[in-house]
């Protein structure tokens, strides 16, 4: 399966991969509609933590025995059983934020004006996340992780 | 008398815990026989929707817990509308309430509780309900016009939801609580109070310190048309929610001679006093890593694990359930709360951090050995996941508590060498066996 | 006190594409973009722009540019803004103005007044995709004659220590301190790569760079700075710095902002302290001083590396790299008026030494009339800007030549000038950890790797064009070069003739 690592000293702290996962999460292909036109900012799934001078772009581990799914008390989050990606269900999810209080790494966010809970779902119909492929410094990689 | 084959792993009770053990069974065991008895009739739905269901929000569909179709792919056979009435774990069998045996090799009682009825006059009429199942949703829906009065008896986490529910369909409420706050298992004085400030700008009417005496009705007839509390005072309305708790359905365990305390004991491999009888869920006693002992834990997620880690020890693979505690989160009344643990500290050996900003409040619960007893954040929640993963990892967090609840709080506020090293616990494969479920910790 | 400098830049932002991602904010390390909280808008500090760029390259939407301030001054041939500007700077400051980067002032580029020769009808071009083209070159001293044996046609003559460079280009002196460490690590792995070498500077070698060493030319400049048993060892080959173009006559000054613990570390100095280096090496006094410092550096590294001996482009470079050759450096190098640093006071980098063309000339010139031109290997440095100024100068002479600026540009330098500040919002000449992460070295190297790769390739196309198939034939072959502009004694000096002659 497939994951996106991060090389850590490389990264710089641009938020770069976030505005480019807002933009793949918008209902706009052109960035500055995505940003504009929409009724709310779009959400970025990962998040640039900081402590300067260390960067980490902190997104969803996909977790070997993930806490959301088992806390998810719609059964809105699941995991593939094939691809081991964690995705939700956005017509299930009540916004009751469980997973979020779950998450061991705070990478769930809330959508307040949907009421829904969103987190990254590897950009599914991509060949590559398009945080990794926007990286300017290579510090996100899409790695074949073995089992 | 029909008998049923044998069945090699049989659950009773079609909720998360069982829904949890079922599938995980399937998993480490492609072809031993599973079987579901549930006394009601749908397949798994998830029991914090029926508020979604009566504030009209989803339809039946959309409240299944799983896809249509789950049971068949995962070959799970269900026996829905049919109650357990006896277990014999000499024979290893169990009787249904048509007369049906079924027997099985391994159990797994998973049979949940039922709200806790106070002793009042009047409980009977039409127009008394209680707020656990999707039957008692249909119930209340049904009964319900705009402009009806309800009285909620019970200020907790139900009564909240019922009440939020009841106020989307145009029902004035009145929510008694016998303490002096409403949620005060889940949220701090502070919390409390705003929370109530919250729910009274919706125009419900929260009276505490008191409860109820009796439930009336026109002289006549056995429609509720008022409550009187136990202070004399009446309030007028046409249907009354009992919503003060739910007490765990012990009845088969006790009956067969297992080890019930206040509901099902059961060891760290979820297992009862007999060895192939296995409990979890809101009937069992999981360890309480707070608490440091084995208690109640009526929490959806908590119940789903322990069926998980039952699952897994029902079908060979020994797994350690490595204990957990309380854990909510709020939203009705557009609140977003987050809490876990004990939040109101029982004496003056715990340590307490708490800060107010503008959006948001953060307190943690320390024990003196810097472990996290318990946590609340209101408003800003989305980073609280972070604190609770450190309270249930029992990690010692007394030199960076300040880091905790500071307005910024993030990820990296933690020691380098501890957030690397939880990083590494997600999915590099040596700590990924399932022996290791550290994981199996809600 | 309010200064009386304006801007010299103005950030224009198109506020229809402007979505206010402060991805601007976050990459300017001048503060010049800013978030403004109360009104939620992105704003400027134009009087802190130093156009670099930074911003506008990062922006997600190419909402951004930068132009000029368009302030006007009466016009004045003599009294230009930046004249005026610096008295501003010093009536205010009352100190030395400093800068970084090279001469940006208008003395003539003789490169661009050099042309090539193609072949046309007579000796017929040579297409390099069919043909070999051999650019390999050998630093190093040459001996006088070589002996063969007849039998087995072996090598009978010993030679001095030569290095194998694969293209005729090699990255100049940067110190660590000056630029960061992963700077170091772009320029250590592509010259690993690419088979040529990069030079420490003189800021020491961080250990972590030791593998490198194969590649690495070590430094040994006035300060000392880093120098050790093991530092000598482990390098390719030692160069004596007695100074560079950008700063001809005074030692390096890496300012005390950018002393961080590692660079203090390698550079074996405390830490936080400004590094200078002092004017003259202190043991080196006259050319026989110095060759006793190349005999010792011979000696302490086993006559087993070529010795460099690293001087500004001056008035006397002829003589100088005379006794230099004499002194038994076996390699030269020269660093012309154009160099770049990190740190120099602005009115030394514009005002003091010569342009590198004219300085490769004469000293070729005057090397092969002694007879000692095969003695030592001549490299210049200072403004080379593409293949064809290498090119160029091949045929003046040059064994081979250095880059500096091209390749910090390669890494994504702007020339903004502002290096002493050590705010490098490329992540370049600074010692800021948040802003040395911008560059990563993998990327570094793959970049600086692509432009030898691309201008080996324009080499060997410019030298099939000659009709020629190897650097050696062009090598001081100044018949191959025409002028163009040029006075009579420009021509006389660069030994070249006039086009159309």
């Amino acid at each position: 399966m497939k994951r996106v690592l991060v090389n850590e000293p490389v990264c710089m702290g641009c938020h770069l991969c976030e505005v480019y996962c807002q933009l793949q999460h918008s209902k706009h292909e052109d960035m500055v509609k995505a940003f504009k036109r929409e009724p709310s900012r779009p959400i970025a799934r990962l998040r640039i933590e900081e402590k300067e001078p260390l960067f980490f772009p902190l997104g969803c581990q996909q977790c070997e025995e993930p806490y959301c799914v088992n806390a998810c008390l719609t059964g809105a989050i699941t995991k593939n059983s094939d691809t081991g990606v964690i995705t939700t269900d956005e017509e299930k999810c009540i916004g009751c934020w469980t997973c979020i209080l779950a998450c061991p790494f705070g990478i769930i966010r809330q959508d307040l004006l949907r009421h829904k809970s969103i987190k990254c779902d590897l950009c599914q119909g991509l060949e590559t996340p398009t945080c990794v492929a926007n990286c300017p410094n290579e510090a996100l990689t899409y790695t074949t992780i073995e089992d | 008398m029909t008998h049923l084959p044998k069945v090699k792993y049989l659950i009773i009770g079609n909720s998360a815990g069982g829904i949890g053990a079922a599938e995980t069974i399937r998993c480490a065991d492609k072809d031993g026989s599973i079987a579901i008895v549930s006394d009601e009739l749908y397949p798994a739905y998830s029991r914090p929707l029926i508020s979604e269901y009566l504030a009209e929000k989803c339809s039946l569909g959309k409240m299944l817990f799983r896809p249509l179709g789950f049971y068949e792919a995962l070959n799970i056979n269900t026996i829905l509308g049919k109650k357990v009435i006896r277990l014999d774990t000499k024979i290893k069998a169990v009787q249904l309430d048509d007369g049906t045996e079924i027997s099985w090799g391994k159990l797994l009682l998973a049979t949940g509780g039922i709200p806790t009825i106070p002793k009042v006059d009047g409980l009977n009429n039409t127009g008394v309900f209680t707020f656990t199942t999707i039957n008692d949703a249909k119930e209340i829906d049904q009964f319900i016009k705009k402009g009806h009065r309800a009285v909620v008896i019970g200020g907790g986490l139900i009564g909240v939801s019922v009440t939020e529910a009841l106020v989307k369909r145009g029902v004035k409420v009145t929510i008694v609580e016998m303490k002096d706050r409403i949620l005060n298992t889940i949220l701090d004085e502070e919390l409390s109070a705003m929370a109530t400030e919250t729910i009274i700008k919706h125009d419900v009417r929260v009276i505490t310190k008191h409860t109820l005496a009796e439930v009336n009705c026109l002289f006549g007839t056995d429609s509720v048309h008022a409550v009187t509390l136990d202070d004399s005072r009446g309030i007028p309305c046409e249907l009354v929610v009992i919503a003060i708790g739910v007490r765990p359905r012990t009845e088969l365990a006790s009956n067969a001679g297992i080890k019930v305390n206040r509901g099902i004991e059961i060891d760290c491999f979820m297992r009862t006093s007999h060895p192939d009888v296995y409990a979890c869920g809101d009937v069992a006693e999981p360890y309480d890593f707070v608490y440091g002992e084995n208690r109640l834990s009526p929490i959806w997620p908590n119940a789903y694990l322990g069926g998980r880690i039952a699952g897994f020890n029902m079908a060979g693979e020994a797994t350690e359930y490595q204990g957990s505690t309380t854990m909510n989160s709020l939203k009705y009344f557009e609140m977003a709360i987050t809490s876990a643990g004990v939040v109101t500290p029982p004496d003056d050996s715990y340590e307490v951090l708490s800060r107010k900003y503008d959006h948001s409040y953060k307190k943690i619960i320390l024990k003196k050995n810097g472990l996290l007893a318990g946590m609340v954040f209101a408003g800003d929640i989305e980073k609280s996941g972070i604190v609770f993963g450190l309270m249930r990892d029992r990690v010692n967090v007394l030199d960076f508590k300040q880091a905790l609840i500071a307005e910024n709080f993030g990820f990296l506020s933690l020691p380098e060498e501890l957030w690397r090293q939880r990083l590494k616990t997600a999915f590099y494969p040596q700590f990924s066996k399932r022996r290791l479920v550290k994981t199996g910790v809600l | 006190m309010k200064t009386y400098v304006p801007p010299k830049f103005m950030i224009i932002r198109d506020p229809a594409r402007c979505i206010q991602c402060q991805i601007c904010v976050n990459q300017c390390s001048f503060d010049a973009n800013y978030y403004d909280i109360e009104d939620s808008e992105v704003r400027n500090r134009d009087e802190n722009c130093v156009g670099c760029h930074r911003c506008m390259t990062f922006c997600p939407t190419r909402a951004i540019t930068i132009t000029k301030n368009p302030l006007e001054y009466r016009e004045n041939y003599n009294w230009r803004s930046e004249d005026i500007e610096d008295i501003w700077k010093q009536a205010e400051s009352g100190g030395v103005l400093l800068t970084g980067m090279g001469n940006d002032k208008g003395y003539p580029i003789y490169w661009d007044h050099l042309l090539l020769n193609a072949s046309q009808v007579t000796n017929p071009s040579i297409d390099p995709l069919r043909e070999p083209m051999e650019l390999v070159t050998y630093l190093g001293k040459k001996p006088d004659r070589v002996r063969i044996d007849r039998d087995s046609f072996d090598l009978e003559t010993e030679l001095a220590p030569q290095v194998k460079l694969n293209l005729p280009v090699m990255f100049s002196a940067m110190s660590y301190g000056a630029v960061s460490l992963n700077v170091h690590k772009s320029l250590a792995q592509a010259a690993t790569e690419m088979g040529i070498l990069w030079n420490t500077g003189e800021g020491g070698l961080h250990h972590s760079l030791y593998k490198y060493g194969n590649n690495t030319i070590v430094q040994v400049a006035s300060g000392r700075f880093g120098v050790h048993a093991q530092y000598l060892n482990v390098a390719r080959v030692v160069e004596i710095k007695i100074g560079q173009g950008a700063k001809p006559g005074i030692g390096g000054h890496l300012p005390a902002e950018k002393v961080t613990a590692e660079v203090a570390l390698t550079r074996m100095i405390p830490r936080g302290t400004d590094a200078l280096s002092p004017a003259p090496q202190h043991d080196i006094y006259s050319i026989e001083d110095l060759a006793q410092l190349v005999y010792a550096l011979k000696e302490a590294t086993n006559y087993t590396k070529p010795i460099s001996v690293k001087i500004a482009a001056v008035h006397n470079s002829a003589a100088i790299a005379s006794g230099m050759v004499r002194a038994g450096a076996d390699i030269i190098v020269l660093d012309g008026l154009r160099g770049a640093t990190g740190a120099a006071p602005k009115v030394i980098r514009d005002n003091v030494g010569i342009p590198i063309e004219l300085a490769l000339a004469s000293v070729d010139t005057r090397l092969r009339q002694e007879g000692i031109r095969n003695q030592a290997s001549l490299v210049i440095s200072g403004g080379i800007r593409n293949s064809g100024d290498v090119i160029k100068a091949i045929a003046l002479g040059a064994d081979a030549v250095n880059i500096g600026t091209a390749a910090l540009i390669a890494l994504g330098c702007h020339v903004c000038q502002q290096c002493h500040t050590g705010k490098c919002a490329w992540g370049i000449c600074t010692s800021n950890l948040s802003l040395t992460k911008r560059i990563n070295p993998e990327i570094g190297a793959r970049r600086l790797s692509n432009l030898l790769r691309g201008w080996s390739l324009e080499i060997k196309d410019m030298l099939g064009g000659l009709g020629i198939n190897a650097l050696e034939s062009l090598r001081g072959n100044r018949l191959h070069l025409r002028g163009v502009g040029l006075t009579d004694t420009e021509a006389e000096i660069l030994g070249v003739r006039m086009a159309g002659s």
